[in-house]
């Protein structure tokens, strides 16, 4: 879909919103999901950054890392790609206790979200690395560069170009994964809907405003992910008519 | 003691029933989201004015939490006199979004059909349904198996969503266990594995089944 019908849908949805806000059966139930769209919020950005930095490390470990390291990193990404996410969040959060590690809930979430997304990223990034031509390895390689200023100076940058679509459905997945939170005692956008739901039975209100914010949020990111691609890939067409 | 060996396999036999149906509602959901999404992209090329609404659509499934889905469903169908149960709901919710996703597997299978197919099918007077058919379809499946494959594990990995309106498959049932003998590190680790296991084996099936299509497409 085109950046504009993008833009036009995220416009249609607030405006939803915002004309739904002014009813009187939508009104009262706004102020509980807000708050709770906040802790979603919150959680969707910390688990991505968690993600980036796992993915990365995940995928230079895979690649480049001592056989240990390698082997390690090849587990965690098998595990967190081979469970689901909701058994991972409540792992974390019943298991590890009887470790004799509590974490609180919003820790469990932003660190069950975080790994479980970058245990895909990784894959993203590893993609990403091995797509950038061989002649700009042999190049560097030829040029005396170490291993970390390849990396850095050379294939990073063009992969980054090659990594930023995939990785921002893996945002989507992560914001909607947020939802399984709920179900750890989170108040996020999922539980109090769901709370209210069962306090008043006005479902349909009440998931309609839910259903439009989560788009919403989704929208958000996807238009960012888009003109970020659109401004990255824009120096690398520069570069190369050069 | 933190793991204890007899009580794991005393609540294994549990587990393993609840495991059918958690698989239930993987191969069921599956059908559903398959076909569904087949329906999706070929009404989408068959009747162009549609293309526009069934985007929107997809989006919107895409776009929101598949749990948010499960329970409205669950909580709405009622409204309207559908009493349907946990399971119908959550596998019906499922469906749907994973028809979202398939829809768009389809819809680059189709693409990848040369045009010159599409017009002679028109140069032979055959009927939309007849060029989809015998022309269309056995040419765009058989590259997009893998995809669908994938797409057949996430669904699966999704099923525990299903606990959360209560539907007794694999994850409901280690929680009720956990809470009734609040020991929680067996059965919730057992899951895992369980779900480890199966996506291990399911990815090595997908990566044969791939090259076995490889070899058959390449002449």
């Amino acid at each position: 879909m085109g950046i504009r019908t993008l833009v036009a849908m995220l416009v249609t949805a607030l405006v939803v919103i915002g004309a739904l806000a002014t009813q009187e059966s939508y009104k009262v139930f706004m102020p509980g999901l807000l708050q709770g769209a906040v802790l979603t919020i919150e959680i969707a950005i910390l688990g991505s950054l968690l993600a980036i930095v796992m993915g990365v490390l995940a995928a230079l470990a895979r690649m480049y890392g001592p056989a240990p390291l390698r082997w390690l990193a090849t587990v965690y990404v098998e595990i967190f790609r081979g469970t689901s996410a909701l058994v991972q969040l409540f792992w974390l959060f019943f298991v590890l206790p009887q470790f004799g590690v509590t974490l609180n809930a919003f820790l469990v979430a932003v660190l069950a979200l975080g790994l479980n997304v970058g245990a895909y990223g990784s894959e993203v990034v590893r993609g990403a690395i091995q797509s950038v031509a061989r002649g700009q390895w042999e190049a560097s390689t030829a040029l005396n560069m170490s291993r970390p200023q390849m990396l850095r100076r050379i294939i990073l940058p063009q992969a980054f170009v090659a990594m930023i679509p995939p990785w921002g459905n893996l945002f989507i997945e992560l914001l909607k994964s947020t939802a399984l939170v709920s179900l750890i005692t989170l108040s996020d956008l999922a539980f109090k809907a769901q709370q209210m739901n069962q306090n008043t039975f006005k479902t349909i209100p009440i998931f309609t405003l839910v259903l439009l914010m989560y788009l919403a949020m989704s929208l958000v990111v996807t238009i960012g992910m888009r003109l970020l691609e659109r401004r990255a890939s824009l120096g690398l067409a520069r570069g190369k008519a050069a | 003691m933190i793991w204890d060996w007899a009580f794991a396999f005393e609540i294994l036999p549990v587990l393993a029933s609840a495991a059918i149906v958690s698989i239930e509602a993987t191969l069921i959901g599956f059908a559903l989201a398959a076909s569904l999404g087949l329906v999706l992209a070929v009404v989408r090329i068959a009747v162009p004015w549609t293309g526009w609404t069934i985007s929107v659509l997809v989006e919107l499934i895409r776009s929101t939490p598949l749990l948010i889905q499960i329970f409205f469903l669950y909580f709405v169908f009622p409204k309207f006199g559908v009493v349907l149960d946990a399971f119908t709901a959550g596998v019906l919710a499922i469906g749907i979004h994973y028809a979202a996703y398939c829809s768009e597997v389809y819809r680059a299978g189709f693409d990848n059909i040369h045009r010159g197919q599409w017009e002679a099918s028109v140069a032979l007077n055959l009927s939309a349904w007849t060029t989809f058919r015998d022309i269309i379809i056995p040419q765009a499946i058989p590259p997009i198996v893998p995809a669908l494959g994938n797409y057949l594990v996430a669904l699966f990995k999704e099923t525990p969503l299903l606990s959360a309106i209560a539907v007794l498959e694999l994850m409901q049932t280690a929680k009720i266990i956990g809470s009734e003998t609040f020991r929680y590190t067996e059965p919730m680790t057992l899951v895992g594995l369980f779900f480890l296991a199966m996506s291990l084996v399911s990815a090595a099936l997908i990566r044969s089944l791939e090259g076995l299509l490889n070899r058959r497409t390449m002449r």
